[in-house]
């Protein structure tokens, strides 16, 4: 199962992208499994179709907008860094967080990032009150 | 309400009559039993209750010896199944207990009446018939009713657990019980080791299937649901293998010729009787399959192969001493993708109901026998023992649940909370295998036979019982704890809307941990088992086959539950509403919500829905029908553009129409069967050739002129189609959508009934799906009116 990826992905790289976004090692690795069965073309990143190809997403009403957030402004190719990004921002927070230091830049998936990220997404359907409720809940 | 309970009050009615029938017949048998003789022929002749000689040619005569066996089980069956009726007629019940509950006790009446009546009950079951005949259908039915990929994802830690949690409590009750027996003060000094250990692993034998029934209600996750699934599966495999080496190990007499040689050899024995088994079942899987590659011309006899051929890999097994109940599951899983592919629909039904049919039969009267046994005189109390053997039952399984589940988190990605496992822990119950193996001691063997039945049989009612009702409340109360606050219309959109983009990430970190050995597996088997075991003339893209299927069953679908809706085309008025009314009155938000909540796109689901006693549609396949959907629509619209069509709707109705259907709809279960029978229909008519013709007119690229033509064949085939269909269900439906208005099926010339049905196809069109809605909002501002006109003429209910 490993030897492939790990390979691929060097250490000084997972550790930047550690850092960045606060997955765990294995998670890490169990992510860039995912993202290389993904890549059917095998040139390190990924296109719309590859995502496209998930099926579960083709019948989730949100499937394209939810694509659509992995690729940033006007590109169609995303790599591992983009990848791992965008998912960072979906990541639980978790208690101990929020007792590391406030001074560093704030983590990703902090509440007010997850918020931009939601009405980024969700603006193409026109909620703008998405935000609020997110607060709400 | 009434109406149910009316209903319920019929089918006891009749179980009374049966039972009371019974209860004549038993008497009747005991005059019977007192004047005639044994044999068959001479039987037929002697009258029932009166004395005359046997010159005169009686008009009426009575012989039950000769039907007894039979009839008696025929009787018992049907009293099963009356009592699941009745059970399934109360909408909560089966959210309360699990149906083995039910079964008990209708067993235990059964075993009433029976005791009651100084009957001889026939002899059902002994340890051939049980093995033989009682026990392959269950196994067969769970092995392949299995959900393979979350089995295969799953399968170290449901390895892990299986085996080594079925052997460190069959091991720890059987030791602490022989401890305790060595107390003088219990009277229990005649029990030795091995018959305790026996005994300790017969009643390790769990049956948590029985639960998995419970676990529907609240929303237990995959992970969950596999582990406690794989544990039922192998279960019984492992138990079964213990119990017969223990039972070898207990032939040697003398407790002091066991040396550790033989301990090792059992080990090893052990071992080999699994993995020998299931390579046993994997060949004749794989033979099956080979098999009804080619019996395209007599599909009649393809589930016959199926059963055949897995009953025989069982039996094989059991020749050599090997796993025979390992063998069966893993013929049925090995078997089960390929038999898919390449039998008849009307097979692929056959086999699925029969099983299903098969294995509720083998159960029911498992369930019967015990219930028969509990009400007896064989029995033995003896207070320490059975106290000590639930207590030992508990704290063993909470002492292996927790310790083997430490230690394989380590390993795992998503590891079990501590709710997951105390989730484990009480789901151990105990159900008929257990008692089975108990009743089947050999009493040579086993003088104090009656204590360990006795003490089997109130484990099993206790964890049966108690566990089995407690359950679903301490899974609801374990879960997340949802506030009972009345959310806003609002709200609750925007959480449907949360709840969509997290299950979308969850699928595109996707839930798998083995890409690498799954993804070469599934080159292996395009490679070479495909061509092997699939028949050649299926096409190559397993998609068209896929949508040829599902679009028959669809099209069925939609004319039943599509015609009568007309709460979808309310939807767009009420939610233009919400945004220019500032306040509502409480009804009309009641009378929203209600509508929002029924049509909704829902959520796909995460959890399986399996059901031992009944079938339901697979997910799967309701998933793949939405990308097909989705497919087709998108490129309609492509193909549309500029086109208007004579039936063409006005914009403002909806014609989309997506099956994630809200959970539980009631109809969906008996759509699906009449799916497949309609499906036979569709077959068979020549508008099958252009489905193909218009399937390759989407995946390939025609010219749209064709596509055009082709379709409105289609669709006025259907239509007519439609109509008879539609009739006939229409009574049904309005029970289901109350509110309905009814559409006026006049028998007008085809081309028109297109159009008015066309019109109100549009609030017909089923439930609506929201977001759909909400996108429709937004185009309708952005962009012109063609994309409304989203028409999937072929999916149409005309």
């Amino acid at each position: 199962m490993g030897s492939r990826a790990s390979t691929l992905l060097r250490d000084e790289e997972l550790e930047e992208i550690k850092k960045e976004t606060g997955f765990s090692h294995s998670q890490i690795t169990r992510l860039y499994s995912r993202f290389t069965s993904l890549d059917k073309g095998e040139n390190g990143t990924l296109s719309r179709e590859d995502f496209q190809r998930i099926p579960e997403l083709a019948i989730n009403p949100l499937g394209d907008q939810i694509i659509n957030a992995f690729f940033p402004e006007g590109e169609d190719q995303v790599n591992f860094r983009g990848f791992m990004r965008t998912l960072a921002h979906f990541r639980p927070i978790e208690d101990n967080e929020k007792s590391k230091d406030v001074n560093g830049p704030e983590p990703l998936n902090s509440r007010s990032n997850k918020l931009v990220e939601e009405s980024r997404q969700l603006e193409p359907t026109g909620t703008s009150m998405s935000a609020h409720c997110c607060i709400e809940r | 309400m009434a109406l149910q309970m009316f209903v319920t009050f019929s089918p006891w009615n009749c179980l009374l009559l049966l039972v009371a029938l019974e209860c004549s017949e038993a008497s009747s048998d005991l005059n019977e039993s007192a004047n005639s003789t044994a044999q068959y022929a001479p039987n037929a002749w002697f009258a029932a209750a009166s004395s005359e000689p046997d010159e005169r040619i009686s008009v009426f005569e009575l012989d039950y010896d000769y039907v007894q066996i039979p009839y008696e089980v025929t009787l018992w069956i049907l009293l099963a199944s009356l009592a699941k009726i009745g059970f399934h007629l109360y909408r909560r019940l089966p959210g309360l207990m699990p149906e083995s509950c039910l079964l008990i006790l209708v067993g235990a009446l059964v075993g009433a009446i029976i005791f009651g009546t100084d009957h001889k009950s026939p002899p059902v079951m002994d340890s051939s018939i049980y093995f033989l005949y009682l026990l392959p259908p269950i196994v067969l039915e769970g092995g392949y009713f299995m959900p393979t990929r979350p089995f295969f994802e799953n399968i170290g830690s449901i390895l892990w657990w299986a085996v080594l949690g079925a052997l460190i409590n069959a091991l720890g009750i059987g030791l602490s019980l022989y401890f305790i027996c060595q107390v003088k003060a219990f009277g229990l000094g005649d029990v030795n080791l091995l018959q305790n250990l026996l005994f300790g692993s017969l009643i390790s034998a769990v049956d948590p299937v029985a639960v998995l029934a419970v676990f529907e209600e609240a929303r237990v996750n995959e992970q969950l649901y596999m582990i406690i699934f794989g544990e039922a599966l192998l279960n019984d495999g492992i138990t079964v293998v213990l119990y017969n080496m223990l039972i070898a190990f207990t032939k040697m007499h003398k407790f002091e010729d066991i040396e550790p040689v033989d301990i090792l050899a059992g080990c090893a024995r052990f071992i080999i009787v699994g993995l020998g088994g299931i390579s046993f079942g994997i060949v004749f899987g794989f033979i099956s399959a080979f098999i009804t590659r080619f019996t395209q011309n007599i599909s009649a006899i393809e589930p016959l192969i199926v059963f055949m051929f897995s009953y025989l890999s069982y039996l094989a097994a059991e020749t050599l001493y090997l796993s025979g109940i390992l063998a069966i599951t893993a013929c049925a899983v090995t078997m089960k993708k390929y038999v898919e592919e390449n039998v008849s629909q009307t097979s692929y039904t056959t086999i699925k109901y029969f099983m299903k049919m098969l294995s509720s039969v083998s159960e029911t009267l498992i369930f019967i026998f015990m219930g028969v046994s509990t009400v007896g005189k064989n029995h033995e109390w003896n207070w320490a023992f059975i106290c000590f053997t639930l207590a030992f039952c508990q704290i063993w399984r909470a002492i292996s649940v927790f310790a083997l589940f430490y230690i394989s988190n380590q390993f795992r990605t998503l590891p079990f909370s501590i709710k997951d496992q105390c989730i484990i822990f009480y789901s151990g119950v105990r159900g008929a295998g257990s008692f089975s193996l108990a009743f089947l001691l050999p009493l040579s063997l086993f003088p104090r036979k009656k204590m360990f039945v006795t003490a089997t049989l109130v484990v099993i009612y206790f964890t049966a019982f108690i566990q089995g009702i407690t359950i679903g409340p301490l899974v609801r109360y374990l879960d997340v704890k949802k506030t009972n606050k009345k959310e806003s219309i609002n709200e609750e959109l925007h959480i449907r809307l949360m709840d969509h983009l997290k299950a979308g990430i969850e699928d595109v970190c996707g839930h798998w941990s083995h890409y690498q050995v799954r993804d070469k597996f599934k080159k292996f088997d395009h490679k070479y088992l495909r061509k092997i075991l699939i028949r050649k003339n299926l096409p190559k893209s397993s998609i068209v086959s896929l949508y040829k299927k599902l679009e028959m069953k669809q099209a069925i679908e939609m004319v039943e539950t599509g015609i009568l809706s007309s709460t979808a085309f309310s939807i767009p008025h009420q939610a233009q509403r919400i945004q220019g009314i500032k306040r509502l009155s409480p009804e009309d938000v009641e009378s929203i919500r209600d509508i929002l909540t029924s049509n909704m796109y829902q959520v796909r689901q995460r959890t399986l829905s399996y059901n031992k006693y009944n079938l339901k549609p697979q997910t799967s396949e309701k998933q793949a029908k939405e990308i097909l959907i989705r497919r087709q629509n998108t490129l309609r619209e492509s193909m549309r553009k500029g086109h208007s069509l004579p039936w063409g709707k006005p914009a403002g109705t909806k014609n989309i129409r997506y099956l994630s259907f809200p959970y539980g709809n009631p109809q969906s279960a008996g759509r699906d069967t009449r799916a497949a029978e309609f499906s036979e229909d569709d077959s068979s008519d020549p508008g099958s050739p252009s489905i193909m013709f218009s399937a390759l007119s989407l995946i390939g690229s025609l010219q749209k002129q064709e596509a055009q033509e082709i379709i409105p064949m289609k669709s006025l085939h259907r239509g007519r189609k439609a109509f008879n269909s539609g009739y006939q269900r229409n009574t049904r439906q309005e029970e289901y959508l109350g509110g309905v208005r009814r559409v006026a099926l006049r028998p007008k010339p085809l081309f028109h009934a297109v159009d008015e049905e066309g019109e109100s196809g549009g609030e017909s069109e089923g439930k609506a799906s929201l977001v759909e809605v909400q996108s429709r909002w937004t185009t309708d501002r952005g962009h012109g009116r063609d994309h409304n006109r989203s028409h999937s003429p072929l999916l149409q209910k005309k």
